[in-house]
C-alpha cells in the first residue's frame, strides 16, 4: 500500500460520488439517468467498503467480499430496472419519470 | 324390552328428530316415503313410550325415586349443564300421551294433506314438533327444557305459517312467535335467577334446594318474583290471559297442526312446566294464588268469548284456552294430580274435536262458519258421532273422560276454599260457571254443525279411513280415559301427585252439580240451536244485548287494545329512539367518518406518486436522523436507537 494516501481522500471521493448520485437520482427526469445515478451511489458505497477494509482490517477481506456482493446485486437490480423501464416505455411511450405517476390519489 | 326402553328413553324424542333429518335431506321428493318415515319414527317412539309406561306404572318405586340419568353437556368453572332424562310417572304419562296423539295426528295427516305440494315438508315439521315436545317432556333440567321449549315454539311458527301464500297465516305465525317470545323472556329471567341463586337448574336438585331457600340468602319476596317470572313463560306458551291472543289465530295452520298444538304439544308445555316446577310455586303462596287466579280467569274469559264465535276452529281454540285455564287453576290450588289429569283427558277429546273439525272442513272445502253448516251427521256419521263423544267429554257428562278430570279440579278447588283460602270460593264459582258455559258453547257448535237442517249448497262426504281411524281411537280414549281417575278408585293420584297423594273426596253433591251444569248447558244449547229452527230466540238475544254480544264477538277487544298500544305507545317510543339514532348515534358516527374523509382529502396531496419526491423525503429524514445522532444530546440519541 502506497503510503501517504490518507483515508480521508477515499471518504471524500466516496461522499462526492454519493452526493452526485443522489442529486442525479432525485433531479433527473429520465429513468435511465436515474438508474445510472443509483449506480453511482452504489459505487460510492463500494469505495467506502474497500477503503475501510484496507485501512482498518488489512488482513481480512470482509469489506471486499461485501463490495463484490453489492456489485452482483447491483447488476441484477439494473437488469430488473431496465426491464421495468422498457415495459413502461412500451405502455407509455416515455421514459420520463413525471409520466410514471400511477401510484398517486 | 321394558328395561331397554327405560334405559334408552332418549330414543323416544330422537327417532322423530332423525325422521326430520331424513325427510329434509333424503326423501323430500317422494311424499309417500316421507310420510312413511315420519309415521314409522313416531310409531316406534310410541311403542317405546308404551314400554316405558309399562315399566314405570308396574313399579311403585318410581313414585318416590324417579329414574334419572344424564351426560355433561357443557360447562365451566362452577357451572355445569347436563342433558339428561328424568322418568317419573308424570313425564312417563306425558311421553305416552304425546307420542300417541302425535302418531294419530300424523296418520290423519296422510289423508288430510293428500296432494299438498309441500306434503314432505309438512311431515318433516310434524316430526320435529313431536321430537321437541318429547324432548321437553323427558328433560331432567330446566335449561334443556328451555331449549326444547324454544324448539317447540319454532315448530309452531313453521307450522302455523305453513300456508306461506296466505298473508293471514304468515301474520298468525309471526304473532304466535312474538307473543310466546314475551313469555319466554320472563321465563329465561326466572331461570337465570334460579341458576344464580341455587347454582343448578337440575329439577331434582332444585326440588331439594328450593324449600331451603332461606339458607341461600334470599327472601320470600324474591322467590315470589322468581316464581312469577317463570310463570310468565307458561302464560305465553299455554295461552293464558293476557298472552292468549296468539292461540286463536294459530288456527291459520292446517287443521292437524291445530290439533297437535292444542292437544298434545305446544300449549300443554306450559302447564307441564308449571307442574314440573310446582316445588317452586308451592313455597310461595302468593305465586300460587296468581297461577290459580289467572287460570280461573282465563277459563271464564275464554269461555265467554267462545259463546259468540262463528268459525268452528276458533270456537275450539277458545275452548282450549279455557280448558288450559282449568289446568292452571288446578296447579294453582296445589294439585298436580288434577291438573295433569285434565291435561291427559283434554288431550284426547280436544285432539278428537280438532281432527273432527278438520274432517268437516275437508268435506266442506274449508267453509269454516258453523252457521253455514248443519245436518252433517247424516253424511258424515263417523266424524259426527265421534265429535259428539268429544262434546260430551268436554261438557263433563259421566262417564266420559272430561267429567272425571273436571270434577277433580272442582273438588280440589273446593277443598282449597274450605281450607282457609277465601279466594278459593271465587275460583270455585268461576270454575263452575265456566263448566256451564263450556257445555253450552260446545253444544251450540255441535247442534249448528251436525244437526238441524242440511244446507243444500253443501255436499259433504265422509273422510277417508286414514282420517276416521284416529277419530275412533281418540273417541275411545275420550270415553274411557278418565276411568283411571275416578274418586272411588283413583289410580291417577296414586301415581301422579305433588306432596301427599290426594284427591277430592268422592262427593256426590259436587258430581251432581257438575252433571247438572253440563246438562243445563247442553239443554240450553238444545233449546236455542236445535228446537228453535230459525234461531229466532238467539238472534233476539243478540239484538237485545248488542253491546255484550259485540264485546264477546270481538274478544273483549284485546287484540285491538294491543294494536292501539303498539300504534301509540310503542310507535311513539320508536319515533323518539329513531330521532336519537339518526341525529345522535349516527351523528357521532357520521362526524367521525366526515373528519376522516376531510383529513384524508387534505393529506392525499402528499402522495404525489412521484418516486423522486419520496426519495427526497427519505433522504432528508435520514439526514435529520444522522445529524441528531451525531450532534444531539445523549437522550435524544437514546430514543433514536444510537448513543451507545
Amino acid at each position: 500500500m502506497a503510503t501517504g494516501l490518507n483515508p480521508s481522500y477515499f471518504i471524500a471521493l466516496s461522499a462526492a460520488l454519493f452526493a452526485i448520485g443522489l442529486y442525479g437520482a432525485i433531479s433527473r427526469k429520465n429513468a435511465i439517468a436515474v438508474l445510472i445515478a443509483i449506480e453511482l451511489m452504489l459505487t460510492a458505497v463500494n469505495i467506502n467498503l474497500v477503503a475501510f477494509n484496507k485501512f482498518l482490517t488489512p488482513e481480512a477481506f470482509i469489506g471486499q467480499i461485501f463490495a463484490i456482493f453489492v456489485i452482483t446485486v447491483a447488476a441484477a437490480e439494473v437488469g430488473l430496472g431496465l426491464a421495468i423501464v422498457i415495459a413502461i416505455y412500451r405502455n407509455r411511450k416515455s421514459v420520463n419519470l413525471d409520466d410514471f405517476d400511477w401510484m398517486k390519489w | 324390552m321394558v328395561q331397554f326402553a327405560l334405559n334408552h328413553a332418549w330414543l323416544v324424542p330422537l327417532l322423530p328428530a332423525l325422521a326430520f333429518v331424513i325427510i329434509v335431506f333424503l326423501t323430500r321428493p317422494w311424499p309417500r316415503v316421507s310420510s312413511t318415515v315420519s309415521i314409522a319414527a313416531i310409531f316406534s317412539s310410541f311403542v317405546l313410550a308404551s314400554s316405558i309406561a309399562y315399566g314405570v306404572f308396574t313399579n311403585p318405586g318410581f313414585i318416590e325415586k324417579p329414574l334419572e340419568y344424564s351426560l355433561r353437556w357443557f360447562g365451566m368453572e362452577g357451572f355445569t349443564v347436563k342433558v339428561g332424562v328424568l322418568l317419573d310417572p308424570t313425564s312417563t304419562m306425558m311421553l305416552f300421551m304425546v307420542s300417541m296423539v302425535a302418531a294419530l295426528i300424523q296418520i290423519y295427516s296422510t289423508g288430510y294433506m293428500e296432494g299438498d305440494p309441500q306434503y314432505s315438508v309438512f311431515f318433516s315439521y310434524l316430526s320435529l314438533f313431536a321430537a321437541s315436545m318429547l324432548g321437553l317432556v323427558i328433560s331432567s333440567n330446566l335449561l334443556q327444557m328451555f331449549v326444547m321449549w324454544e324448539l317447540v315454539g319454532l315448530c309452531s311458527f313453521l307450522l302455523i305459517g305453513f300456508y306461506t301464500f296466505k298473508i293471514s297465516a304468515r301474520e298468525a305465525a309471526k304473532k304466535a312467535f312474538m307473543t310466546t317470545r314475551i313469555g319466554d323472556f320472563g321465563m329465561l329471567l326466572g331461570l337465570l335467577f334460579l341458576q344464580i341463586i341455587f347454582g343448578t337448574l337440575d329439577l331434582t336438585e332444585l326440588a331439594q334446594r328450593v324449600p331451603a331457600f332461606e339458607q341461600f340468602g334470599i327472601s320470600l319476596g324474591l322467590l315470589t318474583l322468581i316464581a312469577i317470572l317463570v310463570f310468565i313463560g307458561p302464560i305465553g306458551k299455554s295461552g293464558q290471559f293476557p298472552l292468549h291472543v296468539w292461540l286463536p289465530d294459530a288456527m291459520e295452520g292446517p287443521t292437524p297442526v291445530s290439533a297437535l298444538i292444542h292437544a298434545a304439544t305446544m300449549v300443554v308445555a306450559g302447564v307441564y312446566l308449571v307442574g314440573r316446577t310446582l316445588f317452586l310455586f308451592a313455597e310461595v303462596p302468593g305465586a300460587m294464588e296468581v297461577v290459580a287466579f289467572i287460570g280461573a280467569f282465563t277459563a271464564l274469559f275464554a269461555a265467554t268469548i267462545a259463546l259468540t264465535q262463528r268459525e268452528i276452529k276458533r270456537i275450539l281454540a277458545y275452548s282450549t284456552v279455557s280448558q288450559l285455564g282449568y289446568m292452571m287453576l288446578a296447579l294453582g290450588v296445589g294439585s298436580l294430580s288434577a291438573g295433569m289429569f285434565h291435561l291427559w283427558t283434554h288431550a284426547f277429546f280436544k285432539a278428537l274435536m280438532f281432527l273432527g273439525a278438520g274432517s268437516v272442513l275437508h268435506a266442506l272445502h274449508n267453509k269454516a262458519d258453523v252457521w253455514d253448516m248443519g245436518g252433517l251427521i247424516k253424511k258424515m256419521p263417523i266424524t259426527g258421532w265421534t265429535f259428539v263423544i268429544g262434546g260430551l267429554a268436554i261438557a263433563g257428562i259421566p262417564p266420559f273422560a272430561g267429567f272425571w278430570s273436571k270434577d277433580e279440579i272442582l273438588a280440589v278447588t273446593l277443598q282449597y276454599a274450605t281450607h282457609g283460602h277465601s279466594l278459593g270460593y271465587v275460583l270455585f264459582f268461576m270454575a263452575t260457571f265456566t263448566a256451564f258455559l263450556t257445555a253450552f258453547y260446545m253444544w251450540r257448535m255441535i247442534f249448528l254443525t251436525f244437526f238441524g237442517k242440511e244446507k243444500p249448497e253443501n255436499h259433504p262426504h265422509e273422510s277417508p279411513r286414514s282420517m276416521t281411524f284416529p277419530l275412533i281411537v281418540l273417541a275411545g280414549f275420550a270415553t274411557l280415559g278418565g276411568l283411571i281417575g275416578t274418586p272411588w278408585a283413583n289410580y291417577w293420584s296414586k301415581w301422579i301427585h305433588f306432596g301427599q297423594p290426594h284427591h277430592g273426596e268422592p262427593s256426590i253433591g259436587l258430581m251432581l252439580l257438575s252433571v247438572f251444569l253440563g246438562v243445563a248447558g247442553i239443554g240450553l244449547a238444545y233449546i236455542f240451536y236445535y228446537k228453535d229452527e230459525e234461531k229466532l230466540r238467539v238472534k233476539q238475544l243478540a239484538e237485545r244485548y248488542q253491546t255484550l254480544y259485540k264485546i264477546s264477538f270481538n274478544k273483549y277487544y284485546v287484540d285491538e287494545l294491543y294494536l292501539w298500544f303498539t300504534r301509540t305507545v310503542v310507535d311513539a317510543g320508536a319515533k323518539v329512539l329513531y330521532w336519537f339514532d339518526i341525529h345522535v348515534v349516527d351523528g357521532i358516527i357520521d362526524g367521525m367518518a366526515g373528519f376522516t374523509k376531510v383529513s384524508g382529502r387534505g393529506l392525499r396531496y402528499l402522495q404525489t406518486g412521484k418516486l423522486q419526491t419520496y426519495a427526497l423525503v427519505f433522504f432528508l429524514a435520514v439526514l435529520v436522523i444522522t445529524v441528531v445522532l451525531a450532534f444531539g444530546n445523549p437522550t435524544s440519541a437514546g430514543i433514536l436507537g444510537g448513543g451507545k
